[in-house]
């Protein structure tokens, strides 16, 4: 009888030294491997479950306000450092990586309506209901120093809103109209005024600085110019505009949330429709901000809920909502592009991820790999019904899906409506109005 | 106007003043106003009337008598008689009548909108400049973030201590220490002794030093080119003949050594069985090498390949024999001989010689064999030594005239580089010289068959000891059996002096006791038989290696039919095989109504032919598909089962189904693709790092994202060669 051995060449499985890479022989044959399709799709839907069942995006409550959280800033160069403000005029410096307020400032009697950290990080400036613009230090007072202002500046009515030039020594206020001042100065350098209104926020371009966008109680959506210090074009649209914000990435691309639910992005060039309508939340945007990316955004709303949605998606990807979380006022997103902050009606600033199911800390190689083909297995398999069901799976508070469905009702209900109209009426009376035209009233030169 | 038609009047009572008939032509001009005042009708009021002619006028006196009348430029410029001299006035007149009036200006609102407009127009076409790069980084494969990549530099010492300054009074005490003692804390971090010393030497020895560095290096790189050059000589038989040269001349010397310094011999042995225990530990000369595996290969069909194998072998053997300290007396040939004999015998019998890969890739003849066990004996083996030492003899000679004829030839190209015909001839000869060596060859070949192959008396004997292994009884004995059997056949290959030795011994001493001994323990891989393993390598050129698989798979075969003797799965499929072929038929439509035009009842049976009539056959089905497929069962029925899981229709951005069917065919796991595909199909679209803010997008940055995803130097994914391809305009940005 012949004995066969196995007899295989070390040459072939071991390395030299223990610096060099593992050898891992493979036979790539398809034959060898088959069934690929299906056997990447159980691992798509294994990733897709694991996703899911990993999506854990809440980190941290920061509590410590006494009112409602009225407005936040982010510290331009460090990213464990927010600011923050509340409806009492108080001011609160957070540390991300502790979790703790590290300085308390009482900025103002009433509301503190808008701040902003200066560009260099060194110090940051309030707005009140006191009719005050107020610089501060970022750094804490020194034992025995008093906490004061830097500088504090005596408007002659609120400010309701600032924002700070990105490269100058330059800020934005608004209020009844748009002034722009310089830090030296304790009078505005230009006043920017269309028409006569409250202004409820202002902000400048990240990347063309000389571009302002601002908008008014009046319904209005109005872009102004501070080299000729002269307002360029104004939108006016159904219904109030509460904030706006530029695309980091984009220069020409702003989204807007407005009080009729919904978030509209716009190109400054062509404004008579916005590029899309974004579409989710069950009642008035309050606030929006964009990823440092510039591919997503996060909209905070009044209906206890943030969002968020990928700027060339109408609809959201992802809802984030705890069971205390009131009307959230205000929402930032990280300058690392890895965490959201939202400060809410009850007095508690909320930290989540921007990725739901990310696994926090250093990932080993191996683990990004998997992490990598997992995502791109999702990718590639999104549109299969069990995954994509998987997938899309959030759990809603009852109220917030109790409205979505009241108003999909009620959509439904105008649509059909509208086909009646259209087909009892003479052929061509009734024009179709896209969705995106729907929204905007005017353009006004 | 008013100013323009003053002037003009006059001009023209200055040039009418001249003329004579000046009365005459005042009175007819009144009348004729008064006639064409009459005209209208209404009496107008009157005016300041200058009556009196005279040079100075007053201004107050001036009348503006004209001034509510309808009066026309050009009658008053109408002369009496037409002249020529007039009429390009009256032309510019008639011009500047037709010129309009200057706008109203626009009102405030008006004009902040043009304002507005003008500047809406030039800021969006700022922005647009833009449009290239947002295009760009929406369509990139891949962003990475922050798009500046900020590199980390190494800031020299001084310039950290430079800014740095001492505070504490602990720190000042120290850098007063440090100027104490002169030690440098800024920029040349030298010493003032070390740069006394750097500057004690002096130029002269500089240049000395340098000069024999100089020539240290030129030297060595002669040697090198020279030992390049004799390295690229290709002929092999150059270098063999070389190598058997130098070894000829070595064993001279020793020879020499011999006589004149024993000491001096002895050591040299060392060194030589030093050299002998580095070959046996590199085991450099076995036929794992390339070269030798090729000539493995080889040697089924090429002889000169066999032989070169053998010779290599032959080689090993004598280099990791062992060279014994022989007395002077004893000849030298015979003793390693007989060495030899003990090293390289093959545990197998020469009755199994014929299944032993080795006995088949031996090139030697089996008619050499007997003659191996006589030349054992003392009388043949001087005759045998002699004999080969004439035929080396006459081998070195030849090769010696080969090396000088090499050597001749490396000259003659070296001096006479310009000659071609030379060189042509050069050539010939040395091919003309080159099948002349082959003698070489054939007298390797014996002299390792009567090295190497040779069957001692001692391996007969240990493979009957472990055929004694055999006698066992009980099934488990049986079992241990096989498994020892594998494990016998695994060693015996791998069989080396040194165990069997040890076997030999245990032999001797186990006799007695073997009874009681279990027979497994003699039979486990001892580690020294494996470690020392050198005979493995002896593999059979030309074995047939299809038939062996064949009978392999025989085997499996029937291992596996007996493994799976209970379930045949083959018969069940063909069952349900067939039951899914009748159910897939299409069964008759009974439509029959038993009582319809008969009796009915119970027990009573409709007419066949009213069954006939009723009964409705179906068409017979299509072939099916998996006719002639016997190990196949093709269902064409949908499975709901299967649905849930599939695509119902195309998803929005595929326009065709086969396009999204590629996308899903197409597999992208490591398993399918290899490691770089992999990470090439599988990189993330936006990358960013940890802890890094990303800064907004600026006009630096814009050369940077041309290629930022293909430049970001950390991350390990990128795909750069796509977005290079694309031309990349820059806009044309300033920073303001």
């Amino acid at each position: 009888m012949r004995v066969k051995v196995l007899s295989r060449n070390p040459d072939d499985y071991l390395r030299e030294t223990k610096l060099d890479l593992q050898r891992v022989p493979r036979n790539y044959d398809p034959a060898l491997h088959p069934f690929e399709v299906p056997r990447e799709y159980t691992r798509a839907l294994n990733a897709t479950k694991l996703e899911r069942v990993f999506a854990k995006p809440f980190l941290s409550s920061l509590d410590g306000h006494r009112d409602g959280v009225n407005c936040m800033a982010k510290h331009p160069k460090s990213l464990s450092t927010v600011l923050s403000g509340a409806c009492d005029g108080e001011v609160k410096i957070w540390n991300l990586t502790k979790r703790q307020c590290i300085r308390t400032i009482q900025a103002h009697e009433g509301f503190v309506r808008g701040m902003c950290a200066r560009f260099c990080g060194t110090s940051f400036f309030t707005v009140g209901d006191d009719k005050t613009v107020k610089q501060w230090k970022m750094e804490s007072p020194e034992y025995g120093e008093e906490e004061e202002p830097i500088h504090t500046i005596l408007g002659k009515t609120v400010y309701t809103g600032i924002d700070h030039h990105w490269k100058e020594a330059v800020f934005a206020t608004c209020g009844h109209q748009v002034d722009i001042w310089d830090e030296q100065r304790t009078s505005p350098m230009c006043s920017l005024t269309w028409g006569f209104d409250s202004i409820s926020s202002v902000k400048f371009n990240p990347i063309e600085t000389y571009l302002l966008g601002s908008c008014a109680s009046d319904r209005n959506i109005v872009l102004y110019d501070m080299r000729k210090s002269t307002p360029l074009k104004k939108v006016i649209l159904n219904m109030r505009t509460n904030t706006l914000c530029w695309n980091p990435m984009e220069a020409f691309v702003f989204t807007a949330a407005n009080e009729d639910y919904n978030l509209y992005t716009f190109d400054m060039r062509y404004l008579e429709s916005p590029v899309t309508v974004h579409m989710d939340h069950v009642s008035a945007v309050l606030d929006v901000d964009y990823s440092p990316t510039g591919k997503e955004f996060v909209s905070a709303s009044f209906d206890k809920s943030v969002r968020i949605f990928p700027v060339d998606k109408g609809h959201s990807r992802e809802v984030y909502h705890t069971k205390r979380m009131q009307h959230v006022i205000t929402v930032k997103w990280t300058s690392d592009n890895k965490y959201i902050l939202c400060g809410s009606d009850e007095m508690n600033i909320r930290l989540w991820k921007a990725n739901a199911s990310e696994k926090l800390g250093v990932l080993a190689p191996r683990e990004k790999a998997a992490m990598n083909y997992n995502q791109k297995l999702k990718e590639k398999f999104q549109y299969h019904p069990q995954i994509r069901r998987i997938a899309q799976h959030r759990h809603l508070p009852k109220s917030i899906f109790c409205q979505i469905k009241e108003q999909r009702i009620m959509r439904e209900a105008r649509r059909r409506k509208e086909l009646n109209r259209r087909k009892h009426s003479k052929p061509g009376s009734m024009p179709f109005v896209s969705e995106r035209k729907k929204h905007i009233v005017a353009v006004v030169k | 106007m008013a100013e323009d038609w003053l002037g003009v009047e006059a001009a023209v009572s200055a040039s009418e003043g001249e003329e004579e008939g000046q009365e005459d032509d005042e009175r007819r001009h009144r009348q004729l106003l008064e006639a064409v005042s009459s005209l209208s009708g209404r009496r107008r009021r009157k005016l300041a009337e200058r009556t009196e002619a005279s040079v100075q006028v007053s201004e107050f006196n001036v009348s503006c008598k004209g001034a509510g009348e309808k009066l026309v430029l050009s009658e008053l410029l109408q002369p009496i008689r037409p002249k020529s001299a007039l009429s390009s006035v009256k032309k510019e007149l008639a011009r500047v009548k037709q010129k309009k009036a200057v706008e109203l200006p626009l009102s405030k609102e008006e004009a902040e909108r043009v304002v507005r407009e003008a500047a809406y127009v030039r800021t969006s076409k700022d922005v647009g400049k833009w449009q290239q790069v947002v295009l760009q980084n929406r369509r990139a494969e891949q962003l990475v973030f922050p798009l500046k990549q900020e590199i980390a530099t190494v800031v020299p010492l001084e310039q950290v201590a430079s800014a740095w300054k001492a505070r504490t009074p602990l720190e000042q005490e120290i850098f007063g220490l440090l100027h104490k003692t002169q030690q440098p804390i800024t920029d040349p971090l030298l010493t003032p002794e070390e740069t006394a010393s750097l500057q004690a030497m002096s130029l002269e020895e500089a240049r000395q030093r340098r000069a024999e560095l100089q020539k240290a290096r030129v030297v060595q790189s002669y040697y090198e080119a020279k030992a390049r050059r004799e390295k690229k000589i290709k002929s092999k038989k150059y270098h063999r003949v070389l190598k058997k040269s130098k070894r000829r001349k070595a064993l001279k010397e020793f020879e020499l050594l011999h006589k004149s310094d024993p000491e001096a011999a002895l050591a040299r042995l060392e060194e030589l069985e030093q050299l002998r225990m580095q070959e046996r530990m590199s085991l450099k000369h076995q036929n794992k090498g390339k070269w030798a595996r090729s000539r493995a290969i080889m040697a089924k069909y090429d002889l000169e390949a066999r032989k070169a194998l053998q010779e290599q072998l032959a080689k090993n053997k004598e280099l990791t024999q062992k060279v014994r300290v022989e007395l002077p007396e004893e000849e030298p040939a015979d003793m390693p001989e007989e060495d030899l004999t003990s090293v390289t015998v093959p545990t197998v019998s020469v009755g199994a010689s014929g299944a032993n890969p080795w006995m088949l890739g031996r090139p030697s003849d089996p008619a050499e064999e007997p003659e191996v066990p006589e030349g054992l004996g003392d009388a043949a083996v001087p005759g045998a030594a002699e004999s080969k030492e004439e035929v080396e003899e006459e081998e070195m000679s030849e090769e010696e005239a080969l090396l000088q004829d090499f050597a001749q030839k490396r000259h003659v190209r070296q001096q006479q580089a310009g000659s071609p015909e030379g060189q042509g001839a050069d050539e010939r000869e040395a091919v003309s010289e080159l099948p002349g060596d082959s003698p070489v060859h054939p007298v390797c070949a014996e002299e390792q068959a009567s090295l190497g192959m040779e069957q001692p008396p001692q391996a007969q004997e240990e493979i009957l000891l472990s055929e004694q292994l055999g006698r066992v009884r009980t099934m488990e004995d049986v079992e241990a059996l096989a498994s020892e059997e594998r494990v016998e056949e695994l060693e015996k290959p791998a069989a080396t002096r040194a165990e069997k030795r040890v076997q030999q011994q245990e032999e001797g001493r186990a006799e007695n006791r073997r009874a009681k001994k279990p027979p497994v323990k003699k039979k486990m891989i001892s580690l020294q038989a494996v470690l020392s393993g050198k005979s493995q390598e002896v593999q059979c050129p030309s074995l047939p290696v299809v038939m062996e698989e064949e009978e392999g798979g025989i085997d499996q075969r029937g291992v596996i039919t007996e493994a799976f003797a209970g379930d045949d799965v083959v018969a069940d499929f063909r069952r349900e095989k067939r039951k899914a072929e009748q159910a897939a038929k299409p069964q008759p439509v009974n439509l029959v109504l038993p009582g319809w035009g008969e009796w009915g009842g119970t027990g009573l049976k409709p007419s066949a032919k009213k069954i006939k009539r009723f009964l409705l056959k179906p068409p017979p089905a299509p072939p099916r598909k998996d006719q002639h497929l016997p190990h196949v069962i093709m269902s064409e029925k949908r499975n709901i089962h299967v649905a849930a899981h599939q695509v119902s229709e195309l998803p929005f951005p595929f326009e065709r189904h086969q396009q999204f069917e590629q996308s899903i065919r197409t597999p992208v796991g490591p398993t399918w693709n290899t490691q770089r595909a992999f990470q090439k199909l599988t990189a993330p679209r936006v990358i960013t790092r940890a802890g890094h803010i990303i800064q907004p997008i600026s006009a630096e940055d814009v050369p940077d994202v041309a290629t930022a995803a293909g430049s970001g130097a950390k991350p390990a994914l990128e795909i750069a060669p796509k977005r290079q391809e694309q031309p990349f305009r820059r806009p044309r940005k300033r920073a303001r």
